[in-house]
């Protein structure tokens, strides 16, 4: 009993990269164990808790809800991509340290992934425009209330550096 | 610059590689391990009759599968039980994997290995294990009948029993103060079942290296030691052949302080037996059913008091659901029994708990164990002598306190550590002023009868709670100064994301002079350090940050006494400042501490220049002295250990002002203030980051999570969508205010504060419930579909 | 939680995704945006033997508005129609209801149709799709079908989807002139399922009295409830319409059933009070429309 794998090329933070996959391999897994990229996180494996939140063409997307072989010819970006070119940490990386927005880090990549789509769609978001933005992350560790700080501060370093 | 940074709030060190995906996590090891899985069972309660795997055996990639009939020596034996109590007279643990009879859906019979996780899972979908239902026992009440039993030798399902009374005055016996008293209340309640639901589950990754024998295992636990040495003892390995590592941690809580699991002492054994590499990581189905439960009891209370709302008489019996197993024995029903006493002195006690059996998933702490219970408790009570007798409910409050004066305050009862329950220090009185203050208890009638006149119903809160932390026997800290000046800190306890490299940094760099770039720490690995107890019971600031603290203190001294050579000066007359030794006032006279760990270790070979500095020609010596000195060891370092005589206590007070829908019944925290006195803060900014976390999940318990079990004990709820953790949209916004009572049992004058904020919610909640709808509120969690009911039950 | 294996096709062409699906038969499961699909997989409470992505099917993706109605394709994400400020005009329904589906993440990736296909009684888009009277286009190897909101929707999680067929799109009819609309629902997380949900659509007639009055209900029955409560509402103007009576009606014609998370009694007292508020909402809607 031999699956059939099928050749998959991601354009994964700006690299192509291939892998061969089973049919039913998820893009986490396949971005976890096949291309060792490790920093997008697995919670739940049903959608609820976001930590795999990745962007696929730009757009947060749950990895462990999409097959891998569905995103093939796709762009990814996931947290190791998220600094900027240098390695200096992006305005919601930055904004997420600054306010002590996560404590294990467990669920932190799938914050950060959407939040970094959220505030490039929305540089100047509402008190409860941020809310429902990241409603749809678990996070048990930090109670939220520096999550949404992190949010709005990452608007505002952005701003200041867009304006610099 | 300053190099003071105990009890700033300085940013975290473990951030860097978290926000970037640089962390490790159990999981991000290990790439191309083979994969465990494991057949885990259907049923509640059953005999196992037959395990077929043949229809298995055809799947590609298969390496191996394991039955109890495999194992071998110990490890065929139950799990330890790892807190023998007297009172426990009836413990049992688990076998790794069932043995004859299942007793919780979720135990594990088959264990799988193969090339991956996806081809391990197809192996255990098509391994057949036949069994013979057997009743299963569900809820508490069901269990204490004891007309089915979850061990066939354990009558009526009690494990344990176990009563604590403390006379009042004159010896009165509790029941008698109770009857005395002019006023009396008896009353039940109830706490549900929920669990600590880490974002990561739990993990295992072993290495056996053959030619060394030496076994390296990589585990997601809140205690990396006692793993080791369980490992060891299970495996008959010798326990220097045994490294155990915690990795970064996604969360614990207090699931991944038991050990060891079945999964920590089988995929180890299987890498062995392979000479292969093995991981397993628990995916979130197997959390809910194989990884432990808390909360569940039933409560009976008694309680007599004064017309000032003073209680004189207090009886609880407590039903403790333990569920199939107690691998930790009944820490936390003591606990609840214990700490249910809060801040007040009551004139007589008697508690009487029954830790029962029932066929679901084993019950050990999760964060405030078993404390949530036992202030649900007395706040509850507190607020009925409020009602009873129309008076202010902080007003009974305040007349039930300990006062700031009558610290050391004795209990009289034993604590979780065999200890007396003796109170450090303390002020509650302030801590309630501040409290009120903080949400404007004073004022809130005015708001609530706006609020009415727009036809909006709002209620407010209040809770207190006592909790012991940095619970004993020890911790110990490792502290070297290398030749180029850094500083490396080690402390066998393990980090879960409570910030521990950086707080125990700031203690490292405030004690020895030192820039906290200098400085890293290395938790959980015992590599470095292997004498450790655990991160649990709020302790690892308590228990290892003063062990770091008298770590470095020995360095310190060592450090000036080596200056005080070199700069020809007395010892007494030098201080450490920015990482360079000096005379006080004398910034001249001064020596790196790079090279006074140079100078600490006597050498013949430089292997750099510096070290040319500490070799035999460079300098005149002393021809009669050996270059060690009697007494004294190689190189800049030291070890020390923190043991106290006893826990120390924190305390605090939270009021919530909640929203009730009056049609739909729903509830919404409108605000929620919390003032916190954890004694000296090491760094404000992540002790926030604890309460706001610990209240969460308090919000969690207070209104939305509940395990529920049907009656053939099948888990309804065993996903993240239908048990319902909060989301952002569910947790209000939380305002604190600190206060700073310290201990004098410490060298820091700190307590802890990991669980702290979980700990009245559900009490408070409750409170504030109630005085929105001038309804009873027994019960937690409570939803709007509850609400709605106890509305029509009015 | 790992998907059980499958043979996994990626037609390129919707003729070949129809092929593909009448050589599957029962045994194929079409995946689009897989936010209902895949977790059941990982969960191995699906075991299709056949997987037919139509992620790569040109043309499925679109949304079409016009005076007559909103046509959505199989692959219009939820996010794009809740964006489509044109789906938007023609029926702010879509809007009020999308935004009340899960959470943004898994609107970005989730479809419309695909919403519809899973016909969750608890869904919020079966319900907008039977109260509007739409429908759902079902293509096969043998021929294109139009299948009407009250027979699309079978039972809980069951359609009228037969094997081999695929769901190209959706037709979401428009409301006349001085029609509002509304979506009320109390979950008990935001983003959860409802534990009940009352759409509501209110018609008005020249002189702003309630001509027509309807309301679709989630997780109280098998498949969303709908109920006209036009003559409940009285011919009366919006501002004095008897909502509670509306109300009445519509709590007595659905039938929930108790959860974990609420009572039946729960859910049908709850029906009530969102159909009043929906009702109300909807009818001044109707009436700003006009004004």
């Amino acid at each position: 009993m031999n699956e059939t794998r099928h050749r998959v090329t991601l354009t994964v933070n700006g690299v192509v990269r291939e892998a061969e996959v089973p049919g039913r391999r998820l893009l986490s897994d396949c971005l976890r164990h096949d291309l060792g990229l490790t920093g997008t996180h697995v919670g739940c494996e049903h959608g609820v808790c976001g930590a795999c939140t990745v962007l696929l063409d730009g757009e947060p997307v749950r990895s462990c809800l999409t097959l891998a072989v569905t995103a093939d010819g796709h762009e990814i970006t996931t947290v190791e991509g998220l600094a900027r070119g240098d390695g200096e940490p992006s305005p919601v990386q930055r904004a997420f340290t600054e306010c002590h927005a996560l404590q294990c880090g467990f669920c932190t990549p799938g914050f950060l992934c959407t939040v970094t789509a959220f505030l490039r769609d929305n540089p100047a978001p509402s008190e409860e425009e941020a809310l429902e933005a990241v409603a749809g992350n678990l996070c048990r560790c930090t109670g939220y209330q520096n999550i949404l700080k992190a949010v709005h501060r990452a608007a505002e370093i952005q701003s200041e550096e867009g304006g610099a | 610059m300053t190099t003071k940074l105990f009890g700033e709030p300085v940013r975290r060190r473990e951030d860097a590689r978290l926000i970037t995906g640089r962390g490790r996590y159990l999981d991000d090891l290990g790439r191309g391990a083979l994969a465990a899985a494991f057949v885990r069972s259907p049923h509640a309660h059953a005999r196992i009759l037959d395990v077929d795997v043949s229809a298995a055996l055809d799947v590609e990639g298969l390496v191996a599968i394991y039955t109890w009939e495999d194992l071998p020596g110990a490890l065929a034996e139950p799990l330890p039980l790892l807190i023998p109590h007297p009172a426990l007279t009836h413990g049992r643990t688990a076998h790794p994997l069932a043995r004859e009879i299942v007793r919780h859906v979720g135990e594990p019979v088959v264990m799988v290995v193969a090339r991956d996780r996806y081809l391990a899972e197809d192996a255990c979908a098509l391994i057949r294990v036949d069994y013979e239902i057997l009743k299963p026992v569900v809820g508490i009440e069901e269990a204490v009948r004891g007309v089915h039993l979850v061990h066939e030798d354990v009558p009526g399902n009690v494990g344990a029993h176990l009563v604590q009374e403390v006379p009042g005055h004159g010896g009165v016996t509790a029941r008698e103060a109770v009857e005395a008293a002019p006023h009396r209340l008896e009353f039940r309640l109830d706490v549900e079942r929920s669990a600590c639901t880490p974002l990561e589950g739990k993990g295992v990754y072993a290495r056996w290296d053959a030619d060394d024998g030496s076994l390296r295992v990589y585990s997601s636990t809140q205690t990396s030691t006692s793993v080791r040495m369980a490992i060891a003892a299970k495996l008959g390995l010798p326990l220097p052949k045994v490294e155990v590592i915690a990795p970064d941690v996604g969360g614990g809580f207090g699931v991944k302080i038991v050990h060891p699991w079945p999964e920590e002492i089988l995929v180890p054994w299987a890498a062995r037996l392979l000479n292969r590499e093995v991981k397993w990581a628990e995916d979130r189905r197997e959390h809910f059913v194989s990884s432990s439960h808390e909360r569940g009891q039933v409560q009976h209370v008694r309680v007599g008091f004064d017309d000032d709302g003073r209680v004189l008489g207090l009886e609880v019996e407590i039903l403790h659901d333990h569920g199939a197993y107690t691998p930790y024995g009944i820490i936390v029903p003591i606990i609840t029994s214990t700490q249910l006493l809060g801040p007040y002195k009551v004139g007589a006690y008697r508690v009487e708990f029954s830790s029962i059996y029932t066929n679901t998933v084993q019950v050990t702490p999760y964060r405030g164990a078993g404390r949530p219970q036992g202030v649900f408790c007395m706040e509850r009570t507190m607020d009925k002598i409020a009602a009873y007798l129309g008076r202010d409910r902080t007003e009974v409050r305040a007349a039930n306190f300990i006062q700031p004066d009558e610290f050391p305050y004795d209990q009289g009862l034993t604590f979780q550590d065999g200890r007396p329950l003796i109170y450090d220090s303390g002020d509650y009185p302030e801590a309630l002023r501040m409290l009120k203050e903080l949400i404007g208890w004073d004022s809130f009638a005015q708001e609530k009868a706006r609020a009415a006149a727009e036809g909006r119903r709002i209620g407010i809160g209040v809770g207190c709670y006592v909790e012991g932390t940095g619970v004993g026997p020890y911790e110990g800290g490792h502290v070297h100064v290398t030749s180029d000046g850094r500083v490396h800190v080690s402390t066998g306890l393990t980090s879960q994301g409570q910030g521990h490299e950086t707080v125990f940094a700031q203690i490292a760099a405030t004690e020895l002079g030192v820039p906290i770039e200098k400085v890293s720490v290395v938790t959980g690995d015992t590599r470095r350090f292997g004498y450790a107890v655990g991160t649990f019971a709020s302790r690892a600031a308590v228990m290892s940050g003063n062990a770091i603290a008298l770590a470095c203190r020995k360095v310190r001294e060592k450090a000036l006494r080596i200056a005080a050579e070199a700069l020809e000066a007395d010892p007494r007359d030098l201080e450490i400042t920015d990482g360079t030794v000096h005379v006080a006032g004398v910034p001249s006279a001064s020596i790196p501490l790079a090279t006074v760990a140079v100078l600490s270790n006597p050498l013949r070979y430089a292997f750099d220049e510096e070290a040319k500095r500490a070799t035999q020609f460079a300098g005149p010596a002393s021809d009669d002295r050996p270059p060690v000195a009697e007494g004294e060891e190689p190189g800049l370092e030291g070890r020390d250990y923190y043991s106290p005589v006893r826990s120390t206590f924190a305390a605090g007070m939270h009021a919530a002002i909640v929203e009730t829908d009056p049609d739909t019944a729903e509830i919404r925290i409108l605000r929620y203030a919390v003032v916190h006195d954890c004694g000296k803060l090491i760094n404000p900014m992540i002790v926030e980051g604890q309460i706001h976390g610990g209240v969460a999940q308090g919000v969690g318990g207070a209104l939305y999570e509940k395990m529920v079990y049907d009656e053939h004990g099948q888990l309804l709820n065993a996903s993240f969508m239908d048990f319902l953790m909060p989301y952002a949209t569910e947790v209000p916004r939380i305002e604190t205010a600190h206060l700073e009572t310290p201990s004098p049992l410490n060298p820091l004058g700190i307590k802890g504060a990991g669980e702290a904020g979980v700990i009245p919610v559900s009490a408070v909640i409750a409170s504030a419930v109630e005085d929105a709808e001038g309804i009873a509120i027994d019960r937690m969690p409570i939803s709007p579909s509850d609400l709605h009911h106890l509305r029509l039950e009015r | 939680m790992k998907p059980p294996p499958f043979d996994y096709h990626g037609p390129a062409t919707l003729g070949e995704a129809l092929d593909v699906l009448a050589e599957a038969g029962p045994d194929g499961k079409v995946l689009a945006g897989g936010q209902s699909l895949i977790p059941l997989l990982n969960m191995r409470l699906a075991a299709p033997g056949h997987i037919v992505d139509v992620n790569r099917v040109p043309g499925l993706d679109k949304i079409e508005a016009g005076p007559a109605g909103v046509r959505v394709g199989a692959l219009a994400r939820h996010a794009a129609v809740e964006r489509s400020p044109e789906a938007a005009a023609v029926l702010p329904l879509l809007r009020q209801a999308l935004r009340l589906v899960a959470h943004p993440v898994i609107r970005n990736r989730g479809t419309v149709v695909g919403s519809l296909v899973h016909a969750d009684p608890s869904a919020e888009m079966p319900a907008v799709l039977a109260l509007l009277g739409g429908s759902v286009r079902l293509a096969s190897r043998g021929g294109e079908r139009e299948a009407p909101a009250a027979e699309f929707f079978t039972g809980p999680m069951e359609s009228a989807l037969r094997p081999g067929e695929l769901a190209v799109s959706a037709f979401f009819p428009a409301l006349p002139a001085r029609s509002g609309t509304a979506f009320h629902e109390v979950a008990r997380r935001h983003g959860d399922y409802a534990v009940a949900g009352v759409a509501a659509a209110v018609t008005l007639d020249d002189d702003l009295r309630v001509a027509a009055a309807r309301v679709a209900c989630v997780s109280v029955g098998p498949v969303p409830v709908v109920v006209d409560v036009t003559a409940a509402c009285g011919t009366r103007p919006a501002a004095s319409a008897g909502w509670e009576a509306a109300a009445a009606a519509v709590r007595d014609r659905v039938e929930p059933e108790g959860d974990i998370h609420a009572t039946a009694d729960y859910r049908r007292h709850l029906t009530g009070v969102l159909a009043a508020r929906a009702l109300r909402d909807a009818a001044a809607a109707a009436h700003g429309e006009e004004a």
